[in-house]
């Protein structure tokens, strides 16, 4: 049936708001968390948020009469309380399939969270969760490898992985920083890591760095019998440079390398994601600039949906933050991003912040890492928290033990065995920390020197960025 | 501030060679090893028990000590079987596995007879 044209300005629910919509397995659903401007209502808000966000625009236009738009159109179909608020509601979200490029999460997330974030009627929007149906998770690239095949090429079974960030950050001589990388793998960790700003500067270029610390691994490897990495970061400032970088660390036989995802551009981590596969490089991802999106708790995108965001566009490994360290991070919320990273398929769970069943079809996990501020006495908890599939980065819990980075990453080493061991023997870790921890210090002097320097240390910090959950 | 301790791992010494999980802790009791089946049985993984002399031991591919044991629950037959692989290849290190075929992966992997260095 045709309609006939009539210009000017209509309100969104009336095209944007069907409560009554049933989904489609193919939909994209996005949950929206949403506080208007006063006066709007919600039914509004949320229908507008549905048209900004995909077909609509502020007034009528006679080429909307050229298609069907009831066919492309985003429907706002539900809206919610949010526990705890009395501002702000959820918006649920359904937008068809043929609103998207194939195996394009640039595409979806340019509708998602594009020129809708800075509509006025809106006083602010978070993008809680998003719903990728199994078509479009089919079309899209995904890890590298993956924790099963990562697993086999370094053989490593049964036990978190270990690694380390170099410190300083920045200032040390491509020498000495391989030094230091050399203690750490000697010393029992399977990884260290360059930092996520280190690339190329003045005091240490990048292709020094590289021969230096591929020197380290070699030798740790050949002293400890073990596979051994350190995340080489190609993240530079054009795609020519991120590519030859990543060559040159295939060309000296490195197993790993690193990327800033949201800082070299989601394209750009796509197509290095692809070489990686292409080249059997595994695929470190670091995630700077995440919280200026992920942390405040009105406005932005949550990290569950940016650490979906890149399992579509591929990485090996992802920061996820550690629950008990020195950054942010609400545990039941963390939990919930662990798992989108790493499981086939991962259920609704209000109580972990997951608004929708996620099917993941046959692409594979990634690994979550847990880094900032964790030492030996946090072992325990970590282990228990994380499980198996896991890093656990140890930076100045490695590199500030009194004897050094050898003492310092045997000291990780023993105390996670520790832990691992004693939790496949049925003991509760987090309540027999302390026991398992003294015991295994018992054969490991640099475990118990680790264990009297770090006693006292703890961070405490309310966490900002929480689960909405009922507080009155 | 302790005395600083150096740290003893040599390329020399074939004594610093580690063989993955475990390896930084002391060789485990029997009754250790027995809990350390009884994970993998909890789990429903398939036990497999693979040996190789210590200078091969980086080698993806360890021998194989018959048949992975599909769906053996029984703890005191996979032990037997550890201990016979042991006694037919002294000197070997010997290492017990969890097959997970639902990952395709090993739920566990440890070795559990250490063999002499070289």
């Amino acid at each position: 049936m045709s309609k006939s044209y009539k210009a000017g300005v209509k309100e969104y629910r009336s095209t944007y708001w069907e409560p009554d919509y049933k989904m489609k397995e193919t939909d994209v659903l996005a949950v929206f968390k949403v506080i208007p401007q006063p006066g709007v209502p919600r039914e509004e808000a949320a229908a507008a948020v549905a048209a900004e966000s995909s077909t609509g625009t502020w007034t009528t236009v006679w080429t909307d009469l050229l298609t069907d738009l009831d066919y492309y159109k985003g429907r706002a179909y539900a809206i919610e309380d949010v526990p705890g608020s009395d501002d702000a509601f959820y918006a649920f979200v359904a937008y068809p399939a043929d609103l998207f490029e194939e195996g394009s999460v640039v595409n979806v997330f340019t509708s998602l969270v594009g020129n809708v974030f800075g509509f006025k009627a809106v006083r602010s929007l978070r993008l809680e969760d998003v719903r990728f149906p199994i078509w479009f998770v089919k079309t899209c690239f995904g890890p590298p490898h993956g924790i099963n095949v990562e697993r086999d090429k370094l053989d490593k079974y049964g036990r978190p992985l270990l690694g380390c960030t170099i410190k300083p950050k920045l200032g040390l001589s491509a020498k000495n920083y391989g030094r230091a990388v050399y203690e750490c793998l000697r010393g029992g960790l399977d990884f260290t890591k360059d930092d996520e700003n280190v690339n190329s500067q003045p005091f240490m270029r990048w292709r020094d760095r590289f021969d230096f610390c591929q020197e380290a691994i070699e030798k740790s490897e050949a002293e400890t019998g073990e596979r051994k990495g350190h995340y080489m970061n190609v993240t530079a400032p054009t795609m020519e440079e991120v590519y030859k970088r990543a060559e040159y660390a295939k060309e000296i036989g490195t197993p790993i390398i690193m990327s800033d995802y949201l800082t070299l551009g989601w394209a750009a981590h796509n197509s290095l994601s692809k070489w990686c596969r292409d080249n059997g490089m595994l695929l470190h991802v670091h995630r700077a600039m995440h919280a200026v999106l992920d942390r405040n708790p009105n406005h932005g995108i949550n990290f569950r949906v940016l650490a979906k965001l890149l399992r579509l566009l591929g990485g090996d490994h992802l920061h996820s933050g550690t629950v008990v360290g020195k950054l942010e991070g609400d545990r039941e919320a963390t939990l919930g991003w662990i798992d989108l990273m790493r499981d086939s398929f991962v259920k609704e769970d209000r109580s972990r912040g997951i608004f929708f069943d996620q099917d993941w079809g046959s692409m594979p996990g990634v690994f979550p890492v847990a880094s900032g501020g964790i030492h030996v006495w946090h072992m325990p908890a970590l282990v228990s928290i994380f499980g198996n599939d896991s890093v656990l980065q140890f930076g100045g819990g490695t590199l500030g033990h009194p004897w050094g980075n050898a003492a310092g990453a045997a000291a990780n080493r023993v105390a996670l065995e520790a832990c691992v061991q004693a939790r496949n023997e049925g003991r509760p870790l987090e309540k027999e920390g302390k026991e398992i921890l003294t015991k295994a210090a018992e054969h490991s002097p640099e475990l118990k020197i680790a264990m009297e320097t770090w006693k006292e240390i703890k961070f405490e910090f309310d966490t900002v960025d929480k689960l909405d959950v009922q507080h009155r | 501030m302790s005395k600083v301790q150096d740290y003893n791992s040599r390329l020399s010494d074939p004594a610093s060679r580690k063989m993955g999980t475990f390896s930084y802790l002391p060789e485990m009791t029997k009754a250790q090893i027995r809990s350390q089946v009884e994970w993998i049985v909890k789990h429903g993984w398939n036990p497999a028990i693979e040996h190789t002399e210590p200078q091969f031991a980086t080698s993806n591919y360890w021998y194989m000590w018959k048949l992975p044991m599909f769906g053996e629950t029984d703890v005191d037959a996979i032990l037997a079987e550890l201990e016979a692989c042991h006694k037919a290849n002294p000197g070997n290190h010997v290492r017990l596995l969890g097959y997970n075929n639902f990952t395709q992966s090993q739920g566990a992997n440890m070795v559990v007879y250490r063999g002499k260095p070289v």
